[in-house]
């Protein structure tokens, strides 16, 4: 296969045929599911960690979808939740199955901005997806950053996602990984409480850190007020907004927040862009 | 004690109180260390202490009927633990119970309330602190309540 710029191949509305190379169940049920995939025409465009594609179920529907890794060659990995008409349908599709896709869209997470400071994720639910291709790219040059903080929120144990990878993070004594739960169970010896909590504890430089925080709105707020207080600048804060993306280009307006298209100047922003728009109701 | 002082100095929860301040909290401190599955305190029992959690793990645990003890909340390096010897009855509300080695500095409480009471500078210093402290907690806990990972959490997953 080969790769070509950053910018989505060919015509951007066309759905690209791309083929379900392998399927991963995250959680038990099979609710979360990570798709590995090949482009039938063998080029693809490369992505950043932090953007994402349009996944296109022929006869169902289209849904912005996150890129939760590049494989080896390049490919994005990506990682569905099944919650409405189009990714339910996704659940049911396997290995050789072919799907549209159009992309990669969107903005990036500033990830040679926080090379020689401290770095701190904090991620919430599937909103550790987006983010878990910033942890390749500090591990593949992990000399270029400082402290490393990984804070991830899941509401039960069997809703943690990327379980066998974050045991490898764990073992890693080159990143601080803290999990915690809403609710643990009998079994559950990690932490129970909000993610905000592990922000709180720190272990980083906040004068000196840049913070990358995916997750609901609501955590989102609450981190950002976490870390803000932890030292770190505002600006310094980056989020990855959700909305609901059609066109993906910044035409149809779907997904304006503002005087700003989440698809086409985000979604990642700087906390500042995006800090008015958390205090107004169902915005 | 001055091992005791330096070790408090460097907790942000102390920072700001005045050097006569400190001096009195390390007078009323000590080292205490708790093997996993031991209890600091159980609900009911006079609160009479509080901790900062040196290093470990306290789950904090209600009991339902039927259903054994239940987390609800987790504390860890750095964490000041028991607000309760600062409200009347001045009995603990849950369990504490360590769940890996936890090594804590241990403040007793009943002498520090007495000397607040007769040291109002002394006890707004404490009491903003304590108050700052209960109210982490409780957006902690309403967020916890929310169960922000619900379906509406679909991301750019789903």
């Amino acid at each position: 296969m080969s790769v070509s710029a950053a910018e989505p191949a060919h015509e951007p509305m066309a759905p690209e045929p791309w083929r379900i190379r392998q399927v991963r169940r995250e959680v038990a049920d099979g609710e979360v599911f990570t798709w590995t995939m090949e482009p039938l025409s063998g080029e693809a465009a490369v992505a950043r960690p932090g953007q994402f594609n349009m996944l296109y179920l022929f006869g169902v529907g289209e849904v912005a979808i996150s890129i939760s890794a590049l494989a080896d060659d390049g490919t994005p990995v990506h990682t569905i939740r099944a919650v409405g008409s189009v990714t339910r349908a996704m659940q049911d599709l396997g290995p050789g199955d072919v799907v549209g896709l159009r992309g990669p869209f969107g903005s990036a997470w500033p990830v040679a901005a926080a090379e020689g400071r401290d770095l701190v994720l904090a991620a919430g639910g599937i909103g550790l997806a987006p983010l878990r291709p910033v942890v390749h790219a500090v591990l593949a040059r992990r000399e270029a950053f400082g402290r490393v903080l990984v804070c991830y929120g899941a509401r039960s144990p069997r809703d943690l996602i990327f379980r066998d990878e974050l045991e490898q993070w764990r073992a890693n004594p080159d990143l601080d990984l803290r999990v915690t739960v809403d609710r643990g169970t009998a079994d559950w010896k990690g932490d129970v409480g909000v993610v905000t909590q592990l922000i709180d504890r720190g272990g980083f430089d906040g004068r000196n850190a840049i913070a990358m925080v995916c997750g609901p709105e609501v955590m989102m707020r609450f981190s950002a007020l976490s870390l803000h207080r932890r030292g770190i600048a505002p600006e310094r804060i980056h989020v990855s907004m959700e909305r609901s993306m059609r066109c993906a280009l910044g035409f149809c307006g779907h997904c304006q927040i503002g005087p700003h298209f989440v698809c086409r100047d985000g979604p990642v922003f700087p906390y500042p862009a995006m800090e008015p728009a958390f205090r107004v109701n169902e915005l | 004690m001055n091992e005791l002082m330096e070790m408090l100095k460097d907790r942000p929860f102390f920072e700001g109180l005045s050097e006569a301040h400190m001096k009195l909290l390390a007078a009323c401190a000590a080292l205490r260390s708790f093997e996993p599955d031991v209890c600091l305190f159980r609900e009911h029992e006079p609160a009479e202490a509080f901790y900062l959690v040196r290093s470990g793990t306290v789950a904090l645990e209600s009991r339902l009927p039927g259903r054994g003890a239940r987390t609800f909340a987790t504390l860890g390096e750095g964490d000041m633990l028991g607000w309760s010897w600062l409200i009347p009855p001045y009995r603990w509300h849950y369990d504490a119970r360590a769940i890996t080695p936890v090594h804590t500095v241990h403040f007793d409480a009943a002498v520090l309330r007495d000397r607040m009471d007769h040291d109002p500078e002394l006890g707004y210093a404490l009491l903003k602190r304590f108050t700052g402290l209960i109210v982490e907690r409780l957006q902690a806990a309403r967020l916890q309540s929310l169960d922000i990972y619900g379906d509406a959490d679909v991301g750019l997953g789903g």
